[in-house]
């Protein structure tokens, strides 16, 4: 059994999501602002949270087009979309950009859709759905994103095995200032897929000589040269694989793999000292790396091929000694875990603080175990679930806050209806005295308004008398009632003096009308004035008087119940972490037990071998000492 | 050649993955499953975030009475902002260290609400205090005082900081 040749293309890991929707506008949304500095951070739990309820409440208005957020609702959508995303809520991710999708939206807005769409199916590992939704990308399409389209494009032929249309995709980013590098490589290994050869061997030829300084694409560059060392490994041309290896970086993440290799073409091409060098590099490095424990054997073999036993067998005592070591290394590690420490371990808070965590986990000395599951966090189920796993322990940390904060709440609620419960009744007795006041002023200034209007339209001079003018007007309506009765000619000289009276208020009445109406408008509006401070008043009032109800009252039945779904929740998660983490302990385990079988077997190889070499190697002195 | 080589060794040289492939694949679709069920739950406990999140801001913070302070950076700012201290009527109302990511969240066009309490309605003082560091290495201290209004409705006041001695005010203070 071999190693399979490990050539694999390089995905979408280096094409970030870019949540920065709205960095270069102007920002009108403080809300949605408040949830993109979350977002900036990592904490997307609290980024959607905020970015869900603005949104929501964006939704309920009557005339969203007056609320701050409408200028960045597209935006919003899909950073709702981009943030559910990055929490691993794809399902919730891949609704939302589908509302955008199926929105009236511009052209360059549903191509940016279609791409986050596809990109979601495509880390599902759903290729023809990504290719469904990429075959909707039409028209105008956002600069940003064009790069990026196409090699998620090439990226989803790849993965259907359709390597002459990933080709044309990849042949377009060859000059991608983002995606060269990979490009390059990835098209290599399309014209590998297609049977195209040497075509194929010149791309990749290509890929490992590009010059750069970018960590991303110095890797890539060395994958090239392992891939295409490789190559010639397998086709049996080990002087032309040597060269390759060798170009791969000796502080790369490929150089144990490329170091190994350089010692089997040597080797292969009978060059024995030349296999030496790079295994007795490698034999010195971390003794968990597979590469490390192969070199730890082979070094010893390439001694052996060229006659220096004695020197292989202390380097086979080594490797047995390492292999013993390691061994006890693992079955302490197995029995960790089995005591639930590799989970204690990973939901330590201060670890994840990091962004390297799961490196920073080889630094515990508490959980061994870890040296040997980098490959293993590797693997994308495994990763999943670990994930998911922090993030039960997260989610359970924050319901259990919230479950503590429920009976401070509802201390505060006892105490505020304490408080106002016995002051209300006086309150509200005082209350309905200055609404009676209230509702009878503005009934009065309403009146007054109204005979104001009229006024305007049929003046009536007598309604703007004085009280003195209107005690005389009535005080003559009366006497001319009373001079009804009567006769002769007194009543006629005093109905002619009554007259004259009468004229006189009259005329005041008539000629001071357009002053007095004057007057009347002017104390009319500082009424008006008066009146809407009330008014305020009034309703300043009637607010306090809300806000004292609302201060402890309607609290009960939501808070009963979300009590009660925190609590839900958090035997859901329990249950769940329960499962998630048995999955895990029981991979991890059936990954290490594995690591222990291959050294333990290793270990009877190297004591064989170690004993062949003792054997020869004594043959050989006693052949020196004979001859000598 | 090669391969025959290495089969050749005293040694099986090759790691075999198909223990662990089979339990990895075992486990596979179980982590799936599980997978979907956990962002069910996500899905829950955001919906209970929400809706306690609307609880919190009747109970401790009423309409009439509330009031947010909010921070951004003024576009393309690049000075090092170690803190922000706000007084609301001369108490103070918060003070507040700025870590690296929560400046890189900000030059990102992130805004942190610093702060959120409770006024009566009616006028109000609020003082601003920023320190941090220019480019040319430079500390610096600013601070400003304002006056906002208090109505019936939640305040939302945002808080724009530039970089001192560039023409512009170094604090502006906006209402939302």
């Amino acid at each position: 059994m071999r190693r399979p040749l490990q050539i694999r293309l390089i995905g979408l890991a280096v094409a970030a999501l870019s949540c920065s929707a709205v960095a270069d506008e102007e920002l009108h949304d403080l809300y949605f602002g408040e949830a993109l500095f979350e977002a900036y951070q990592g904490n997307y739990f609290a980024a959607l949270e905020r970015l869900d309820t603005e949104v929501r409440q964006h939704v309920a208005v009557d005339e969203p087009e007056l609320d701050s957020l409408y200028v960045h609702f597209d935006d919003a959508e899909f950073s709702l979309g981009d943030f559910e995303l990055r929490y691993r809520m794809h399902h919730r991710a891949g609704r939302a950009i589908k509302a955008v999708l199926e929105g009236a939206v511009e052209e360059t807005v549903r191509n940016d859709a279609a791409y986050r769409l596809a990109r979601i199916h495509f880390q599902k590992g759903q290729m023809d759905d990504a290719m469904l939704a990429l075959d909707r990308i039409d028209g105008e399409v956002p600069k940003a994103i064009r790069d990026d389209i196409e090699f998620l494009r090439a990226n989803v032929y790849l993965a259907q095995e359709r390597p002459e249309e990933a080709m044309a995709s990849l042949e377009k980013l060859e000059n991608s200032e983002n995606y060269g590098g990979f490009a390059a490589y990835n098209l290599g290994i399309a014209l590998l897929q297609s049977g195209r050869h040497t075509e194929s061997l010149e791309q990749l030829e290509k890929a490992g000589l590009i010059a750069t300084d970018d960590p991303g694409e110095l890797a890539i560059r060395d994958k090239a040269n392992l891939v295409l060392g490789t190559i010639f490994l397998e086709k049996g041309a080990y002087d032309q694989a040597v060269p390759f290896f060798n170009r791969v970086r000796l502080d790369g993440p490929f150089s144990n793999q490329a170091l190994l290799s350089a010692g089997w073409a040597s080797l292969s091409a009978e060059k024995y000292d030349r296999a030496v060098v790079p295994w007795k590099i490698l034999a010195q490095r971390e003794v968990t790396d597979r590469a490390t424990q192969e070199a730890l054997l082979a070094l010893p073999y390439a001694y052996g091929k060229l006659d220096v036993h004695g020197r292989a067998a202390i380097h086979y005592g080594n490797a047995l000694d390492a292999f013993i070591a390691e061994t006890e290394r693992l079955t302490a590690s197995i029995d960790s875990i089995r005591d639930g420490k590799f989970l204690e371990a990973l939901i330590r808070e201060e670890i994840r603080k990091d962004s390297d965590w799961v490196i920073r986990l080889r630094s515990l000395p508490e959980t061994p175990e870890t040296y040997y599951l980098m490959e293993l966090m590797a693997s994308h189920d495994f990763q999943t679930g670990l994930q998911n796993y922090l993030d039960l322990a997260d989610l359970k940390r924050k319901l259990l806050t919230w479950e503590g904060g429920f009976d401070a709440y509802e201390e505060m609620v006892d105490i505020r209806s304490e408080h106002y419960s016995p002051l209300l009744p006086d309150v509200d007795e005082s209350f309905r005295k200055l609404d009676s006041r209230m509702r009878l002023r503005n009934e009065q200034h309403k009146m007054l308004i109204k005979r104001r209007n009229d006024l305007l339209t049929t003046p009536r001079p007598e309604f703007l008398a004085t009280p003195e003018e209107q005690a005389i007007l009535a005080r003559i309506d009366q006497i001319e009632s009373a001079l009804g009765v009567a006769v002769g000619s007194t009543r006629e000289q005093l109905a002619a003096r009554l007259n004259r009276i009468k004229g006189l208020v009259i005329w005041d009445l008539e000629t001071q009308y357009h002053a007095r109406f004057t007057e009347f408008d002017r104390n009319l509006r500082s009424l008006d004035e008066a009146m809407a401070v009330a008014q305020t008043e009034y309703d300043e009032y009637v607010r306090s008087r809300q806000a004292a109800t609302h201060s402890f009252e309607g609290y009960d039945k939501p808070m009963t119940r979300l009590r009660a779904e925190v609590h839900q929740s958090v035997e859901r998660i329990d249950r769940l972490m329960a499962r998630q983490g048995y999955l895990l302990e029981v991979v991890a385990i059936d990954e290490l037990i594995a690591r222990r079988e291959h050294l333990e077997n290793y270990g009877d190889k190297a004591r064989f071998a170690l004993a062949d070499s003792y054997d020869r190697a004594t043959q050989a002195q006693a052949r020196l000492e004979e001859a000598e | 050649m090669w391969q025959r080589i290495r089969k050749a060794l005293p040694v099986m040289l090759v790691l075999g993955p198909a223990a662990l492939a089979g339990a990895q694949d075992l486990s596979g679709a179980d982590m799936r499953s599980l997978d979907g069920q956990v962002q069910e739950i996500k899905s829950d406990v955001l919906n209970i975030a929400s809706e306690l999140n609307n609880l919190e801001e009747r109970l401790l913070y009423p309409s009439n009475t509330q009031v947010s302070v909010f921070v951004a950076l003024a576009p393309e700012e690049t000075f090092r902002l170690d803190a922000v201290q706000v007084t609301i009527d001369g108490e103070l109302a918060t003070h507040h260290i700025y870590s690296f990511k929560e400046l890189e969240a900000l030059q990102k066009g992130g805004v942190q609400r610093i702060y959120t309490g409770n006024v009566p309605t009616g006028d109000h003082q609020i003082s601003v205090t920023v320190n941090g560091k220019l480019k040319n290495g430079n500390d610096f201290s600013e601070s400003g005082d304002f006056s906002f209004s208090k109505g019936v409705k939640p305040k939302a006041l945002g808080l724009t900081l530039a970089q001192p001695g560039f023409g512009g005010e170094s604090i502006q203070v906006g209402d939302w």
